[in-house]
């Protein structure tokens, strides 16, 4: 338990600082740092296959996706930049309080939220739920697969018509 | 079944829910497309967390696992589609500034 509330932590202040630094290469080597502590945590939580999908897609495809179109775009001067460094400070000091106030609300002072849980039927094999209890959802996955990729075609085609 | 207010349950949806938070704030308040797409990243891991945490208090590992793999595939599409649309804005508007989409047409 007490592994994981370090890794909590460690979550806590890495999307923190994705969201509060200047930078937006540095945002995104944040958010590559928080899947890869999310990832962790399934680990620690007896979810091995979702770990996986998270630690090779989420902090190793996305942040690449990201890095490639901040390569592409154009940079800002350095004024310009400056600026608006201020600008995001003056927008973003309260949100430390507000996450740390939230923590409190409901980790420590524990409203009552009425949370409950439904009972189903167990299942211990995720094989078992991805093709036998959610197949029609592997279609469904499969057609945003492709609608996806026909996105980035129609895009890039347009792009390559343009130049 | 209720769950038990004592139980570390309380303890992953209060981070769950604080780092949700910080990705809605982060797209509220930003005005550069690519940290609006970096806020929705954060938002998706706080769910994520929220959803590992409800599967194993409850026994229920493998139906968590299902659901958090869809919400990684829906993610990565999302992303890759939504990355080109900001390239393609950028080279419209030469800018990322949300404020520009007001002079679109639509």
């Amino acid at each position: 338990m007490k592994l994981l509330l370090i890794l909590l932590i460690m979550m806590f202040f890495a999307a923190m600082w994705a969201v509060m630094t200047s930078l937006i290469l540095r945002a995104a080597i944040a958010l590559a740092l928080t899947s890869m502590i999310l990832t962790t945590i399934m680990f620690q939580l007896n979810a091995p296959y979702a770990a996986v999908f998270e630690l090779s897609v989420c902090a190793g495809l996305i942040p690449v996706i990201f890095i490639s179109v901040i390569s592409l775009a154009h940079r800002l001067p350095i004024k310009e930049y400056l600026k608006r460094r201020e600008n995001r400070i003056n927008r973003f000091w309260i949100l430390p309080f507000i996450a740390i106030a939230i923590v409190v609300l409901i980790g420590i002072v524990r409203l009552p939220l009425g949370l409950n849980v439904a009972a189903v039927e167990k299942i211990t094999d995720v094989r078992e739920v991805l093709w036998n209890l959610k197949r029609l959802e592997i279609f469904g996955q499969i057609i945003v697969l492709l609608a996806g990729a026909y996105g980035v075609l129609i895009l890039f085609k347009e792009r390559n018509r343009d130049s | 079944m209720i769950l038990d207010p004592t139980s570390f349950f309380w303890i992953f949806a209060a981070f769950a829910a604080a780092i949700s938070a910080m990705g809605f704030y982060c797209m509220l308040m930003t005005y550069n497309l690519l940290r609006v797409l970096i806020g929705l990243e954060i938002l998706m891991k706080g769910v994520t967390l929220f959803v590992v945490a409800s599967g194993y208090l409850v026994g229920q590992t493998a139906i968590g696992q299902g659901i958090i793999i869809t919400v990684i595939i829906i993610e990565v599409v999302v992303m890759i589609v939504a990355a080109g649309i900001i390239l393609g804005f950028q080279k419209e508007y030469d800018s990322l500034n949300v404020k520009n989409t007001r002079s679109m047409q639509g």
